[in-house]
């Protein structure tokens, strides 16, 4: 009866994924879906922890399972309320890390049981039927398990600024070797394992640590995103070795779901950037120094004061707000949406082009505005944008960078040629607010701040656009 | 040949299920506008969180005496947990900015 009731949990489990995965991909649907999911979810796990039953036992420890859940999700659930919008892609990395860490840990737990149940201890040859498979699934489930975690600590220190691009001479073919060695590593186990060489398992858990943590390296602070994504994908095929492992379905169905539909979104992902997984994984262009030592003398710039500034916006008919990581950091989206608001107030038309890169996540932005209560209507997509640039007055891009490069469409050389780009210089005139002329993460410099019709507004976000209202507001 | 034929055969339940779910959460999230991608991401993170089923079986079966068990086990699930609940709180603070903005245009 018990063991029924199981099956039918997981049932309903599977179907709630399935369910919520769908309907996270509507707007109208998705916040539904997100919860139906979690639904399902806690049907799957009070399911295992009361009806689970292995050779006929019920589950033990219940104090060890409760005190981990609860010390969890009050860890998991606090994060997640405190963190600022800004820091969702690190969160969302931070947690995938876990989900990867959580994987590699049973599969380690799982092969310490294969030295106890089988005798004499390790003798492949000794375990139950079907060893050969679960040893397989257990050290698929270690690697894959172990690559995203690392991968994922890194990707999250990377957002945070806390670890740098990191890359030496032939790094490629160095982790292209390092996976093989662990793949032949974990094969040989497969083949004999013994009381010998057990301990290469450890072996295979540090190669696979090691690698996941040099595969994210040198990949650039503006691609982490994709490579996120990537990561996520990894660790649902990581969940569903662990499906194989005890036959549970739900975990099945969960994992093979998510790295499924986590692939093809990371496919997405750089088609929206024109560029190709590969690319993304080998270009690696955030650090490469030649991209900045590369780039030509491009002659001056010119500098536009707050008041300058804030009269050609008061007096224009149509005003395009460009906005990019800049505006995320600085907080600056409340700022943004009263500067609209005022600029309304004087008969000016207000609209957001919205490149679907911008900021650190697609979507980054349309989250981040929504937030300071922007009318959905006011956002454009790119394509919509670009059609509207050659009748707007003036652009105002806001710690936005690679997206307006023009470099994208001219230069053949430039690592991001290619992506499409929002066309600002199509526009009468061009104000950018950045923190300094610094390049933007992808490391090359941005043609568009040396043209004529553009003018630079240096400074933090959020206070220029404070200046830019009381200016305005004093005309 | 007959070792790989076998585990077929044993697992084929499992086999279609993995390739079914592929097609699935291809066909599932194939149309998804670029300003869902990120909650779609974080939300599909929250469902990998499945992966505490395991953590809640390992730690569920470990000896009361076997203290590795005991604590990679524990340790899985509190780590199971962070990602399950952190998963979906966050996706749920995304998209609640979006639901704000739906409210205003009703009104």
């Amino acid at each position: 009866m018990g063991i029924s009731l199981l099956t039918f949990c997981y049932l309903v489990a599977s179907v709630t994924f399935i369910l919520g995965l769908k309907m996270l991909s509507d707007p109208a649907s998705a916040r539904k879906g997100n919860l139906i999911a979690a639904g399902g979810m806690v049907i799957a796990i009070i399911g295992t922890i009361f009806l689970y039953e292995d050779n006929g036992e019920n589950l033990h420890n219940y104090g060890w399972i409760f005190g981990g859940i609860i010390i969890g999700a009050l860890a998991g659930a606090f994060a997640a309320r405190k963190v600022k919008m800004t820091a969702m892609p690190e969160m969302v990395s931070l947690f995938n890390g876990m989900g990867g860490a959580c994987a590699a840990l049973i599969s380690t737990s799982e092969f310490h049981r294969i030295g106890l149940t089988t005798s004499p201890a390790w003798d492949v040859n000794s375990m139950e039927d079907g060893g050969g498979s679960r040893l397989l699934v257990i050290l698929l489930g270690l690697i894959i398990g172990s690559v995203s975690f690392a991968g994922s600590m890194i990707a999250w220190g990377k957002l945070n600024g806390r670890i740098r691009d990191f890359t030496f001479r032939g790094q490629h073919l160095f982790n292209i070797i390092l996976l093989l060695v662990a793949i032949s590593l974990a094969g040989y186990l497969l083949a004999s394992l013994s009381a010998t060489n057990f301990y290469l398992f450890y072996v295979v858990l540090a190669l696979a640590l090691i690698y996941g943590a040099l595969f994210v390296f040198p990949i650039g602070g503006a691609d982490m995103p994709v490579v996120i994504s990537l990561l996520n994908s990894f660790t649902g095929v990581a969940a569903a070795c662990g499906g194989f492992l005890y036959a549970n379905k739900a975990m099945l169905t969960g994992g093979i779901l998510v790295g499924a539909a986590g692939t093809l979104l990371t496919i997405l992902m750089c088609k929206a950037m024109n560029r190709s997984l590969a690319n993304v994984l080998l270009g690696s262009f955030g650090g490469s120094p030649q991209a900045a030592t590369a780039s030509k003398d491009q002659g001056s710039y010119k500098e536009i004061s707050i008041t300058d500034a804030a009269m050609v916006m008061a007096y224009a008919h149509k005003v395009m707000i460009v906005p990019g990581y800049g505006l995320a950091v600085a907080q600056a989206q409340h700022a943004c949406h009263e500067l609209e608001k005022l600029l309304v107030e004087k008969g000016v038309e207000v609209k957001y082009a919205i490149h679907p890169v911008a900021g650190r996540m697609p979507g980054h932005m349309n989250v981040l505005l929504a937030e300071a209560d922007v009318s959905y209507d006011n956002l454009l997509e790119m394509d919509k944008a670009n059609e509207e640039f050659p009748t707007t007055d003036v652009v105002l891009v806001l710690g936005a960078n690679d997206v307006v490069n023009p470099a994208a469409k001219k230069d053949p050389s430039s690592p991001i040629y290619g992506m499409p780009i929002l066309e600002v210089e199509l526009a009468k005139s061009c104000i950018v607010n950045k923190r300094s002329m610094k390049p933007g993460y992808a490391g090359i410099e941005n043609d568009l701040f040396f043209q004529p019709k553009t003018s630079m507004l240096f400074g933090d976000a959020k206070k220029v656009l404070q200046d830019l209202i009381a200016e305005i507001k004093s005309l | 040949m007959d070792s790989v034929l076998n585990w077929i055969s044993t697992n084929q339940q499992m086999i279609y299920i993995v390739i079914l779910m592929i097609f699935l959460g291809i066909e599932v999230i194939g149309r998804v506008p670029s300003v869902l991608h990120t909650p779609l991401m974080s939300g599909a993170n929250a469902i990998h969180g499945v992966v505490i089923i395991g953590a809640i079986i390992v730690m569920g079966k470990a000896e009361s005496n076997n203290y590795t068990a005991l604590i990679l086990g524990f340790f899985a699930v509190v780590l199971g947990a962070l990602n399950v609940v952190g998963g979906f709180v966050v996706t749920d603070r995304m998209l609640e900015m979006f639901k704000k903005k739906k409210q205003k245009n009703g009104n």
